[in-house]
């Protein structure tokens, strides 16, 4: 059968690509709407975390032999301890502050991480081996379905909804919501607000970390695999505002369909696709997909 | 106290005219482009209370459409370095149009990635030269009467439009339309409330920022004879962020010591690394040289919690 001049398991192949890279960027625009929801930072390192999500990765099968499935919840850990870390050392004192410091400062960090690692590893990629239990790939009649990338849109929805229910349906959720909304009321019941923060920044890069062991096998890595894709997340934030929970996961998802649909079609416009779609919104709704104005 | 004013000015002005005779004149030049860059810069930041993150964008593309003209299209050097001006200017019209939209922290995210999409274009418009950079940009002579190949020509010929841009920024910002812009900066919803069309002034004050940035990429690319892919990425927006930080946000003065600092320590940077190295025994020091931005992340996280007047915003009196 064929689409346009293309067979269908092409074009499928292509889509299940786009859907990779966006669930990639579902969990990461999740991260970063969780932060600034409560610390009104847009956290620049997120994707220097999930860079040292995937490199953690492959550091610890490299070096110790530990394999991919302790590690898809060690990594998030360790750099969720990480980002714990950071909040309680710099970005606690910046809240009193203008917005843009925090960003700034997580300019810096990104910076220097990524330095850092550079400085030890290179800039070109390190190969990290598809577990076996997922390797190979299911033929389902009309595509064949690599299962490695089957299970990472998989887990990466999964993580996103467990989070999305958490966050509107529990009672821990309700706090966070109440502290978006009003933290000095939610201090004033008693509730932890530093900690509350703490926490959140720790989840939120610890979301970015998971999506980064999750590339790990398919995303060349390298020090400086975060940056680049952290750009294209803030565009995908700002066309799909950050206001909603459930708001940045679809249109994380849709951006990286509507990439991969322009791999397709028109190859040469793929890596600026999100870019110009932003601008069309900005346009015409300005405050975003899901958006509200303040 | 009276003569000290005019004492100062003398003497920067004989220490500026007299530098490139004992120091590499190149050097010197590409501290005067990054200390107009960040003044361009410091104009949206200092004084109207923007933070674009996409001010490369402006210095690069500036700086291939200068070399292209220069060398393609063989027009001489005030013609090239004029469309440049203006082609920024027109950059900064669409970033900054689109931009204004939104407020505060979107506003910085918009730049970045309207910058980053400029960016991608660059890389694959094949007049760009993509990866290998843009080369062979001929200086050509000035009104075909200096002959800018002489290094020492072209260092008067940007110190005056350094300076040019300099005064052109103070005048901008001591002028009406440069207390509305300060008015922006202090509280915002009140200057709309004044009756003030806030998103004018911000669409005006960006659109120049953008032409100055765009002056001064490309006079850089006419010192250096090339422009890179590294002129337009993300790093040099941050980069230029940093030597506004370093030198003091909102002062005059401010981004050109930064970009002093800045340009130096990259330059030295690696000597520091050996120097390190040497008195502490460790030999990983050594390789400081190759990675500059572990010195910048730090640098830019040092200004940030704990140095955010900058180092002439020391020497200023708090108000």
């Amino acid at each position: 059968m064929e689409i346009f001049g293309l067979s269908t398991s092409a074009l499928l192949s292509q889509l299940l690509l786009g859907l990779v890279n966006g669930s990639f960027y579902a969990v990461l625009s999740l991260g970063l709407a969780i932060i600034f929801g409560l610390l009104n930072v847009i956290n620049f390192s997120h994707g220097a975390m999930f860079m040292l999500g995937a490199i953690v990765t492959w550091m610890a099968g490299q070096y110790f032999e530990i394999n991919y499935w302790v590690m898809l919840l060690l990594a998030p850990f360790i750099v969720g301890l990480l980002g714990i870390v950071i909040e309680r050392l710099f970005l606690r004192r910046l809240y009193q502050l203008d917005h843009l410091y925090g960003l700034l400062l997580t300019f810096g960090l990104t910076l220097f991480i990524e330095g850092v690692l550079r400085s030890i590893y290179g800039a070109s990629g390190l190969a990290y081996s598809t577990p076996e239990l997922l390797s190979g790939a299911t033929d389902l009649g009309f595509m064949v379905l690599p299962n490695y990338r089957a299970w990472a849109v998989f887990s990466s929805l999964t993580v996103c909804f467990v989070t999305w229910y958490v966050i509107e349906k529990t009672s821990i959720g309700s706090y966070l919501r109440a502290g978006t909304e009003n933290p000095k009321l939610v201090q004033a019941f008693g509730v932890n607000f530093p900690l509350m923060t703490t926490l959140t920044y720790g989840f939120g890069v610890a979301l970015a970390a998971f999506s980064g062991v999750l590339a790990a096998p398919i995303i060349q890595i390298s020090p400086l695999m975060g940056s680049n894709l952290i750009i294209t997340v803030f565009a995908v934030v700002v066309i799909g505002g950050m206001g909603s929970i459930m708001g940045s996961i679809l249109t994380g998802l849709g951006l990286g369909l509507v990439e991969g649909l322009t791999k397709v079609f028109y190859p040469q416009a793929s890596s600026t696709v999100v870019f110009a779609i932003m601008v069309i919104v900005l346009l015409f709704r300005p405050a975003g997909l899901f958006g509200r104005e303040k | 106290m009276k003569l000290a004013k005019p004492i100062i000015l003398l003497a920067s002005i004989g220490i500026a005219i007299a530098l490139p005779h004992f120091f590499y004149p190149i050097f010197l030049m590409k501290i005067l482009c990054f200390a107009l860059f960040a003044a361009a810069f410091n104009l949206l930041l200092g004084y109207t209370g923007l933070l674009s993150f996409g001010h490369a964008a402006f210095f690069g593309g500036a700086g291939y459409c200068a070399g292209y003209f220069m060398r393609d299209m063989g027009v001489g050097p005030a013609i090239g370095i004029t469309i440049a001006v203006l082609f920024a200017a027109a950059l900064g019209a669409l970033i900054g149009g689109l931009a204004i939209r939104r407020q505060g922290i979107y506003f910085s995210m918009i730049t970045l990635a309207l910058a980053q999409m400029f960016y991608f274009v660059c890389v694959q418009v094949p007049a760009s030269g993509g990866e290998d950079g843009f080369q062979g940009i001929p200086r050509g002579d000035l009104f075909g009467l200096i002959n800018l190949q002489n290094d020492l020509n072209l260092y008067y010929l940007i110190l005056c439009l350094t300076v040019a841009g300099f005064l052109f920024i103070k005048r901008i910002i001591s002028s009406p339309f440069g207390q509305i812009l300060k008015a922006i900066k202090e509280n915002e919803p009140r200057a709309i409330s004044l009756g003030y069309n806030v998103n004018r002034f911000k669409f005006l004050v960006f659109i120049l920022s953008a032409a100055l940035a765009g002056l001064a990429g490309s006079t850089q690319a006419l010192v250096l004879g090339f422009e890179t892919l590294t002129d337009a990425h993300w790093t040099m927006s941050g980069l230029v962020i940093l030597m506004t930080l370093v030198g003091g946000v909102g002062t005059m003065l401010g981004p050109f010591v930064g970009a002093l600092v800045i340009v130096l320590l990259e330059h030295r940077v690696g000597e520091i690394g050996s120097f390190l190295s040497q008195v502490t025994g460790i030999a990983w020091f050594n390789s400081l040289g190759e990675s500059v931005t572990i010195v910048t992340g730090l640098i830019f996280v040092f200004c940030v919690m704990a140095f955010r007047r900058g180092l002439v915003g020391l020497f200023i009196k708090q108000k």
